[in-house]
This record gives structure tokens, sequence and C-alpha cells, in this order.
């Protein structure tokens, strides 16, 4: 019985035939692999170079942020500092290579000081090329928003309908804490929501994407990269014209318009007076 | 031809003199005319303070009347088709669409826009820097006080006034001033929610708010304004314009020029001066960006958020106050962190601010009527108590703008709070303080000066070898500004003038008099002033003038001031 069982199956299938299946197998698997897999990594231009590029900005990131962020990005152990701020550097694991344009590009990483937040340093301490290295390591360590593509920061084509709905998308979404005008404001206990101006399109582009700081995260589901470039094609319009006011006084509102009118207005006038005062006596 | 040439002159003259006739035999016109033109007004930078006042007010209206012709007070929702293309397609109502439409398409439409609102900033500004003019003058004393309160009112209504204007463009700034001015109304206890139902007609924003407003705005309270300004010009000519005091200036006279023609000539050139800064402002310094802010919506709000300057320090108030001021009782939320630092404050304020006249009456007993004006250092808790006020004023007004200077300064918008809390109650007191004991060194170097002369940094060596610094006398008139006020003590040395010190009344009395002059320098007595001359002709220690020397003491002097 057993027998007749065994030479049954000893027919049906060759002894070889479990290879050959596992080879079919293992080329279809990895032929699909092959075929489905690569396609985000063979989309970013400098493929090639993408290693020596991941290599390259590893020994930056060793050399430059290491001490605080880990020397595998995992975070860092907490630094004593002696005002309370005790700033851990966060993991980067995830942040993706937009973070990093966007707080090495701007000079907030490597962090001048230790302070309630990050600040803009004066000098940027890395050329671009470096800068991209380090994106390229960070955004090895995990998947994360990219360096935005050109063709979302060219506003050079934005229609007026398209400027007018980035305004009311920035005011509803920015405004709370930049400003009407982007002029920035305070949030608690010294941190800042910055000044808008003279920020480049790809920097707020990132900032948005990547949420640094205090600021939260408007990813392609919150505010699609369309309205993304509608919001810096209106920040970019109404800096870039002169304001029909005149001087705005650095559009903080009624403070410096309050201001203003004491001491220039209120301060002419009373020099007016004495002055016609004097004239009689 | 010569004579149809005369007579329709004739005719004119005649209908001219009957006009003036009919005037006269009316109203008594040449009276009035020839009173009012020869009336005299004292000369001093400081009482064209008001005068600035004044002239924004009618600066306001000409602007304002501008302004009406174009601005459509709904709330109606329309998309804006007008030419500033950020704000193309987007729903606003019809109140801001005219606004945008006076700034960018009625011509010359932005430059009054500016005038109106620049000058309302300066209309307040000004009204409390006159307010302040008065009181460390002593402006307000009888028989001034009715006026005194007159200009309080209007101060407050010109707050008022302020806030109904600001909020008409109905941008996002002045829709979020709205939305704060109803938590102001809910936070009232018991009948807040009945007061916003009633005055937004239903839920906020409602529909009757910028329609309400513009009444408000435009009709009843400036018709009430123009009232109480008439009021206050009324009294102030008849009560006649208060003087410093000086030679040949006493209690019972106006020393000055006439009204006609020369304070007619000063207040009108005045005006275009007025007029002439404030347009200057307007022309190159922006207010109130409108296209900037967007539409009103009650969703967004900027950072930065401010109310103008005049209601800052109310804005400074809630700032400062502890949100756990706000306790539920019974069911019933009372929000004591918003009621307290707005409407209690506001009320706080005005009551003190109408009383001061009286206030200072039950402290010095005195019911005269007073035509001269203190001078600051004369009074000192007066003026101690003034600038207590002021600083407390303005550290509300500052922490009105607390995130501004925290995010200019790179400060911690907590720890500025914090000290600014601790301020609010530190401050004023030392202010207080310091102002008098500077008024109290002032007098008394007034005293000194008047007894013993100007130092002329001349040393001199006398024969037995001392060295004297020569000390010119004043002439009269100098002299007379040190010495001519009154000495003002606690009531108890007047028994006479008291009250029955064993009332309440007597007891508060009492109480505030001391307050006001335990601590005082005495004015220079003529007694005194004598025994100085005396004194120097003996050549004393410290000051000798004798006569023969008072010549070249006095070329000295004249040096001096030249130099």
């Amino acid at each position: 019985m057993t027998r007749t069982l065994s030479a049954l199956s000893a027919r049906r299938r060759h002894p070889l035939a479990v290879v050959l299946l596992i080879a079919l197998a293992l080329t279809l698997t990895g032929g699909l692999y092959a075929a489905l897999v690569p396609q985000p990594a063979s989309a970013q231009p400098e493929q090639s170079a993408s290693a020596t590029d991941i290599a390259e900005g590893e020994k930056l990131f060793i050399a430059n942020c290491a001490t605080c962020h880990g020397f595998n990005g995992e975070g860092g152990d907490p630094q004593p500092t002696g005002w309370g701020y005790g700033i851990t550097g966060p993991s980067l694991v995830g942040v993706g290579a937009a973070a990093v344009d966007f707080q090495v590009g701007t000079g907030r990483m490597p962090l001048p000081y230790q302070g309630p937040q990050a600040v803009p340093a004066e000098r940027i301490r890395f050329s671009q090329e470096q800068i991209n290295q380090m994106a390229a390591y960070v955004a090895s360590l995990g998947p994360g928003p990219a360096i935005p593509a050109e063709e979302f920061l060219d506003i050079t084509a934005l229609t007026e309908e398209e400027i007018s709905r980035g305004s009311n998308i920035f005011r509803t979404n920015c405004a709370m804490c930049h400003n009407f005008a982007g002029a920035g404001g305070a949030l608690t206990k010294g941190k800042e929501a910055p000044a808008l101006f003279n920020v480049t399109e790809r920097h707020i582009y990132e900032a948005m994407t990547t949420g640094p700081q205090s600021m939260p995260v408007f990813n392609d589901n919150t505010i699609a990269p369309e309205d993304k470039k509608a919001i810096i094609g209106f920040l970019k319009s109404i800096h870039s014209q002169p304001d029909p006011g005149g001087l705005p006084l650095g559009y903080l509102g009624p403070v410096s318009e309050g201001l203003f009118a004491w001491v220039a207005g209120i301060g002419l006038l009373i020099g007016c007076a004495v002055w016609l005062g004097m004239k009689s006596s | 031809m010569s004579t149809t040439a005369s007579r329709p002159a004739s005719r004119q003259d005649k209908a001219a003199a009957g006009v003036a006739n009919f005037a006269d035999d009316s109203v008594g016109a040449s009276k009035i005319v020839n009173g009012f033109a020869r009336k005299v007004f004292p000369d001093h930078w400081s009482f064209m303070l008001g005068e600035i006042s004044l002239w924004t007010f009618v600066i306001l209206l000409l602007t304002g009347t501008f302004l009406t012709f174009f601005y459509v007070p709904s709330m109606g929702e329309i998309p804006y088709e007008g030419v500033y293309a950020p704000l193309h397609g987007q729903i606003v109502s019809e109140a801001y669409a005219s606004s945008l439409a006076i700034s960018f398409d009625v011509r010359g439409g932005l430059i009054i826009r500016q005038i109106h609102h620049w000058a309302a900033l300066i209309f307040v500004a000004s009204t409390v820097v006159h307010m302040f003019r008065v009181f460390f003058t002593g402006a307000f004393r009888k028989p001034r006080e009715i006026n005194w309160v007159i200009g309080a009112l209007l101060a407050i209504l010109a707050v008022f006034e302020g806030f109904t204007g600001y909020s008409l463009p109905d941008d996002l700034l002045s829709g979020t001033g709205i939305r704060i001015a109803q938590a102001i109304m809910l936070a009232v206890p018991v009948v807040g929610t009945y007061l916003s139902f009633f005055f937004f007609g239903g839920e906020f924003p409602g529909h009757v708010l910028i329609p309400r407003f513009y009444v408000i705005h435009i009709l009843l309270l400036p018709a009430i304004m123009l009232a109480l300004i008439a009021a206050h010009m009324f009294l102030l000519v008849l009560h006649k314009h208060t003087q410093f005091p000086g030679p040949g200036r006493t209690n019972d006279n106006v020393v000055g020029f006439p009204l006609f023609p020369v304070y007619m000539a000063k207040m009108g050139g005045f005006f275009f001066i007025v007029f002439g800064v404030i347009a200057l402002i307007s022309a190159f310094v922006g207010i109130n960006p409108i296209w900037a802010y967007g539409p009103y919506d009650p969703s967004p709000v900027t950072a930065g958020s401010q109310p103008d300057w005049y209601m800052g320090w109310l804005d400074g108030a809630v700032r400062l106050t502890p949100g756990w001021w706000e306790f539920t009782l019974w069911g019933f939320t009372f929000s004591m962190n918003i009621f307290i630092p707005t409407t209690v404050i506001i009320l706080v304020v005005m009551a003190v601010l109408v009383a001061y006249p009286w206030i200072e009456q039950i402290a010095t007993g005195d019911y005269r009527e007073h035509h001269l004006l203190d001078r600051p250092r004369n009074q000192p808790t007066r003026t101690g108590l003034g600038v207590m006020a002021l600083t407390f004023y303005v550290i509300l007004l500052i922490s009105g703008g607390n995130d501004i200077i925290a995010h200019m300064l790179n400060l911690s918008i907590n720890d500025l709070t914090r000290g600014l809390r601790l301020l609010l109650f530190v401050l004023p007191p030392i202010a207080f303080w310091v102002t008098k004991r500077i008024c109290l060194g002032l007098q008394r170097r007034d005293r000194e000066k008047a007894l013993h002369g100007r130092e002329t940094g001349r040393i001199v060596r006398l024969p037995h070898g001392e060295f004297i610094e020569v000390h010119a006398p004043l002439d009269e008139y100098e002299r007379w500004m040190l010495v001519q006020h009154e000495s003002q003590r606690p009531l108890e040395l007047q028994p006479a003038a008291g009250a029955n010190p064993d009332t309440l009344f007597g007891k508060v009395q009492h109480a505030l008099s001391r307050f006001y002059f335990d601590d005082r320098v005495e004015p220079v007595t003529p007694a005194e002033l004598e025994a100085a001359h005396h004194h120097h002709g003996h050549g004393g220690e410290h000051a000798a003038i004798d006569p023969s020397e008072k010549g070249s003491a006095k070329t000295t002097n004249s040096l001096t001031t030249q130099g």
C-alpha cells in the first residue's frame, strides 16, 4: 500500500521538479521585485552618485551632527544646559531629505546656540552639495519628505486666481502664527513663528512638508502641492511689490501704527505748537 | 453810466447794512461779535494741545464725510471683482469690498482713508495729552469741574468712536476686534448673553452689526461729541481761559492777545499745520492695510491682532489677568478674567477721572475759584498721582503689545507677561514717590533761588582769605514766579476750613488732606525775603552780594543769560 503510493508519487513528480520550482519562484519574485521596487530609486536623477553621496553624507553627519543626533541618527542623550531648555537631538529616522535641506540650508542646524528653538544663523556652514549629501544620508535612514522638485517651486506661471487661493489658504492655516503678511509672531516661552520675508520658495515648501520646530506638518493630504505653490506665490507677490499704502511699518499691525502716531504724529504737532507758542513771546 | 455803476454798489451797501442791522436787532450780533473778537486768550504752547484735538476732529468730520459717499454698510456677501489681484474671486462682504474700492478705485480714496485713520489715532492721543496738561496744571479746579467732566466724557466717547470706525472695513482685524467686543459683552455677569444677542441681533456675527456700527459711528457718537465739544468751548469762553502765573497775571484778569486778529490767525494757521502734518504722514506711511488683512471670516485670525492704541490698555489688562479668575457657580460661568479687566476697569477709571476735581476739593478744603494755573512742582502730591496713573496706564498699554515686543526683542512672552504683572503693581507707587520727591526738591531749589539768588559761577576771595561764590539776585519778574503760590497745609492746621473731624467724612477729609500736604515745602514769605536781603547786606557766609557789588554781579548775570 505504501509502496504503491510512493511509486505513484514518484511517477507524478520528477525529483528535480522541486529544485526547478524553487528556481522559477525565485526568478519570478526577483524579477517582480526588480520590476516594481526600484521605481522611486531610479527616479532620483543622481542614482549612480547616490551611494557615494550617502557615504559622503554619513561622514559629514558623523563629524557635525552625531554629537546630538546619535551616530546612526537615532537621537541623542539629553544635553545638559544651564537654562532648562533640555534639548535632545531628535531621531532623524524618517524626517526625510527636506528636513535636512531646510534646517541646514537656513542655518538652523548645526544649532548655533542653545535657546528656546533653533534660529537661522548668520552664515550657512555648508555648501548646497554638502547639504544634499547629508540629506541623502538622512533620507537613507528611513522614508520621509523629499526635497521638492522644481515644478512645485516655479511660481512665475501662477494665475491671479491661484494667488488669490493662496492668500485664502495662508490666512486660514498660517496667519495665526506667521501674521497676515508673513511678518512672524511670538509663540510660548520664547519660541516664535519666524518672519517669512526673504525665505526661498524651496525652504517655505520644505517647512510645510516637514514641520520644523513648533510648526505642524502640512503634508500633501492636508495642503496639496498645488496649494503649497499658491501660498508661496501669494507671499512672494505681496513681498515683491511695494505696499499701496506707503511704508507698511513692518506689517505689525496697530502696535507699530500707534507707536508711530505718538512719536511722529504727536511729536511733530507738539513741536509745531511749541514753535507757534515761541513766536509770540 | 457811472450813476448806474454807483447805484448797485450803494444798494449792496444798504443790503449789507440791512443784514447787519437785522442781525444786531434780532440777536444782538454786534455785541457778540465785538465781545468775542476782543476776547483775550493767554499764550502758551501747552494751551494748543486741546486745539490739536479739536482740529483733528474737524479733519475726521471732513474726511469721514468723503468716505461715506463710497462706503456700503452691508454684510451681504459678494465675490470680490475689484482691482486688487490677490483677493480676486474671494467671497467678501459688501462693506469690505467698498472699503477696498475706496482704497483702489476711488480717486484719492486711499489717502483720504489714511488721513482719516491717522487723524483718529492722533485725535485720541492729543485728547489724552490735553487731559494730562489740564490735570497737571490744575485747570480742572473750580469753576471748571463741569468742563473737566465733559472732557472726560469726550475722551471715552472718542475711544468708542474710534473702535466703531476700526470695525467698519470688515477686514480680518476689525472682525477679530468685534469678536473680542462680543466676548467682553458675554463676560458681563447675568445679562451678558442677552446683551450680545441684543447687540448682534442674534448669534455672532449676524447681519446687522455693520449697519448698526455705521449709524453709531457716523451719526450717533459724532452728534453727541459735537454737542459736548460745543459745550466744552462755550464753557471755555464763559470761564475765560486759565493762565500760568506771571507778573501782572492775577486770578481776576487774563493777560494775552485778543481773539481777533491774533488768535484767529494763529488758530486758523494751526489748523492747516495739523492738517498738513497728518496729510504728510498719510502720504508716506500706510495704516491699516485692509487688503493685506483680507476679508473677515470667523475662523482665521492673524498673529499680532491688536486694537488701535487707545484700546490697547484694556487689551493689556486682559492679557495680564490670570485665567483662573474664571469660575463656575450654580452651573453658570463667571468670566471674571474678562469682566474685571475690561468693563470694571473702564468704569473704575472713568469714576476716578470724573470725581477727581471733587476729591482734591475735599483734600484741600478749598472751594474758591482758581483761574491761575499751578506749576506742577508746586502740587507734589497731585503731580505724583498723575505720574502714577500714567505709569499704570503705560504698563497696561505695553502689555497690550506683549506678543509683538516678545517677537521683536526675542523675549519669552511668558516671562515678559509675568514681569509686566509685577511691574503693574510695583512701578506706579515708585513713580508716585519719585515724582513727589522730585517736585519737593524743585520747590526747595526755587526757595533757595528766590532767597539767595542765582549761582553765577564767579568765585571771589574775600580779604580775609575766605572763598565765596557770588550769587546774583533774581529780578522781580523771575522772583515772582517762584514765590507767588500759596502755602498748602493739612486741614488740621486750619480748623475753620475743615469739617467736623468726628464724622466719617471729617475723618476721610482729614486723612486725605494729610496725604496731600504733610510733605511740603513752604513758599517764601515776604518776611523771609526781607530777612534774606537784610542778611545779604551784611555779606553773609553763603551769598554775599552787598549793594556796592550789585552792579558787577548784574553784569555777570546778564552775561550768563546771554551765554
